[in-house]
């Protein structure tokens, strides 16, 4: 298959995350979210791993996957956080801080 | 093979994050009120460390296939990143015990957060860049939202996080288009396709920009800034007097080391780009500056208007005459930046009560006349942030103008020079209130905070007498950056 395919897909992926990240108001769908064009990056990246014939790019996603579990376990761990004090981590309603 | 030369490239990196490790576990047998001592070991680990890093300085140094590097930028950066750990460490000693959130995993995340840092100054592949920027991003988060129960701490870290990662996003992504152009991830072996002209232009440029907008978010640049007021506010003041300081500058690392070894060539696209940035980022952040009462917002805004004026001479990243006077004229800048910013800041530690509470500009009324040298030294500092002569702020604005009009920017430095100005206003109204309007502050001072204050504000002072030293110290850093 051409190589246009899967960074059209991983494209669509990232734009898709991007998208969801501004739009959406639930902070776990913006989590999701971010997720996806984390993923969008390794497709890319498996991708011309193979094209180029070099590890190295393979070996970046499994760093890549680390580095998104470490901020997993940071993300949620906030979100039960602020879930207990606030009861909602609906975005819109975090407006304690202003000027 | 690791040889030891290997090894050596990134002790100083190896002895802060082994410290951390074994705090975190020493400090289980530290009983609660006595955290003090877990704050004195991490700053003898942050000591140990510096002398380490200034042992290891002038040697040039690619290390592990060339995935690190230790040159005169890195030790320069380092000893920046250090410092300001320290002086984070003794601001927080005594903040973190009167806002009740006394453990001692704060200063292990701190450590964790400077590694993060010091191994993004040697970064020299893309693979390190994104794992530093991870490192020490991911603890901030936590460092953010130290204060938990508390709503503002809370909502602040969640918004850090979440935006943070977004910019982490970026950086990826464009990370990996850069590795889909080239197929190199090492700095030597991406400027060599480069050079060669057999990378895809079209999708480098994209990863480029991407990896902008990415490091943008890091450094608080317009129209990257959105988090940075909310996050600041919210954050304990010492952990938003680090942030503004050691975050900044390590942001303005990762950005000055990938810009200034891989993107030469696209100078021509992204030049028009950092203009834009440069301009929009000081007008923003001294216009909406004005409008503040709450002064932690207001130094968030002032710290985004300073982010500004070092864009502003970065914008010549690729002319190569004057790029070496943009590398000092920033390294400089950073130091003059954060030895004013954490004066400022110990001061705003000083008058905050309880937690976000007494830091409005009304609260500052009768300090300058019941406490003379607070007024004094805040008067230092706001002078120094607002460029006046006869302190460091002024040189370090000085030669970041210099260089951009030798570049040629001369509308940018206008633009600069007009929005100095307009700071003015919103710096000496600090000292307005301190000094002209009357109050009763009970304040108490610890001797940790007052002694930042003061060798902050002698040093805005004296330094400024001798900038020349600090100016050749940072030029001796850029000899050896490429």
């Amino acid at each position: 298959m051409p190589l246009g395919y899967f960074l059209g897909l991983s494209a669509i992926m990232f734009t898709v995350g991007v998208l969801g990240v501004i739009l959406r108001r639930n902070a776990l769908v913006i989590f999701m979210s971010l997720e996806l064009m984390f993923n969008a990056a390794n497709l890319v990246f498996v991708t011309y791993a193979s094209y180029y014939q070099i590890l190295i790019g393979q070996i970046f996603v499994f760093f890549v996957m680390a580095v998104a579990a470490a901020e997993v376990a940071v993300g949620l761990a906030l979100m039960v956080a602020i879930f207990r004090t606030k009861h909602s981590i609906d975005i819109d309603q975090m407006s304690s801080l202003k000027g | 093979m690791t040889r030891m030369i290997d090894i050596y490239s990134i002790l100083p990196v190896m002895i802060v994050a082994g410290w951390a490790l074994l705090l975190l576990v020493v400090d289980l047998w530290i009983p609660r009120h006595r955290k003090g001592i877990t704050a004195l070991l991490a700053a003898i680990g942050l000591a140990i460390a510096l002398g380490f890093v200034l042992a290891s300085s002038g040697n040039t140094i690619l290390g592990f296939n060339q995935m690190v590097v230790l040159d005169g930028f890195s030790s320069f950066m380092q000893v920046l990143f250090l410092v300001s750990g320290m002086v984070a460490v003794a601001l927080a000693y005594d903040y973190i015990q009167r806002m009740n959130i006394n453990h001692g995993e704060f200063y292990v995340l701190m450590m964790f957060s400077i590694a993060g840092m010091m191994l993004m100054s040697q970064a020299y592949n893309l693979l390190m860049v994104f794992l530093a920027l991870e490192l020490l991003s991911i603890p901030l988060y936590v460092l953010t939202g130290f204060a938990r129960t508390r709503l503002e701490s809370e909502e602040a870290s969640l918004k850090y996080f979440l935006l943070g990662a977004f910019a982490s996003g970026f950086v990826l992504y464009g990370t990996a288009l850069i590795f889909s152009a080239t197929g190199q991830l090492d700095f030597v072996g991406i400027a060599a396709v480069v050079t060669a002209g057999s990378a895809n232009s079209v999708l480098f440029l994209i990863g480029a920009a991407l990896l902008l907008v990415g490091f943008g978010f890091k450094i608080a640049a317009v129209p990257f800034q959105m988090w940075t007021p909310d996050v600041y506010q919210g954050a304990p003041t010492p952990v938003t007097a680090f942030m503004s300081v050691a975050v900044k500058a390590a942001g303005f690392a990762a950005l000055m080391r990938v810009f200034l070894v891989l993107f030469p060539s696209l100078s021509e696209h992204l030049t028009p780009i950092l203009w834009v940035m440069a301009a929009l980022t000081m007008i923003v952040g001294n216009i909406v500056a004005l409008a503040q009462n709450n002064i932690k917002r207001m130094l968030a805004y002032s710290a985004i208007a300073h982010a500004g004026y070092i864009l502003m001479a970065f914008v010549a990243f690729g002319n190569g005459e004057v790029v070496g006077n943009t590398v000092a004229a920033t390294l400089f800048y950073l130091v003059a930046y954060g030895l004013t910013s954490f004066g400022a800041w110990a001061l705003v530690i000083v008058i905050e009560r309880e937690y976000g509470k007494g830091i409005l500009l009304d609260d500052l009324a009768g300090i300058g006349k019941h406490y003379p040298w607070l007024g004094v030294a805040m008067l230092v500092f706001m002078l120094s942030f607002a460029g006046v002569p006869l302190t460091m702020g002024f040189w370090g604005k000085f030669y970041l103008f210099r260089t951009a009009v030798q570049a040629g920017y001369i509308g940018l430095a206008i633009i600069g020079l007009l929005t100095s100005v307009a700071s003015a206003y919103y710096y000496l109204r600090v000292v307005v209130y301190m000094f002209m309007k009357p109050g009763e502050p009970k304040l108490q001072i610890n001797p940790w905070v007052s002694l930042v204050i003061g060798v902050a504000a002698l040093a805005v002072l004296l330094l400024s007498l001798i900038p020349w030293t600090i100016l050749e110290l940072a030029s001796r850093a850029v000899l050896l950056l490429q």
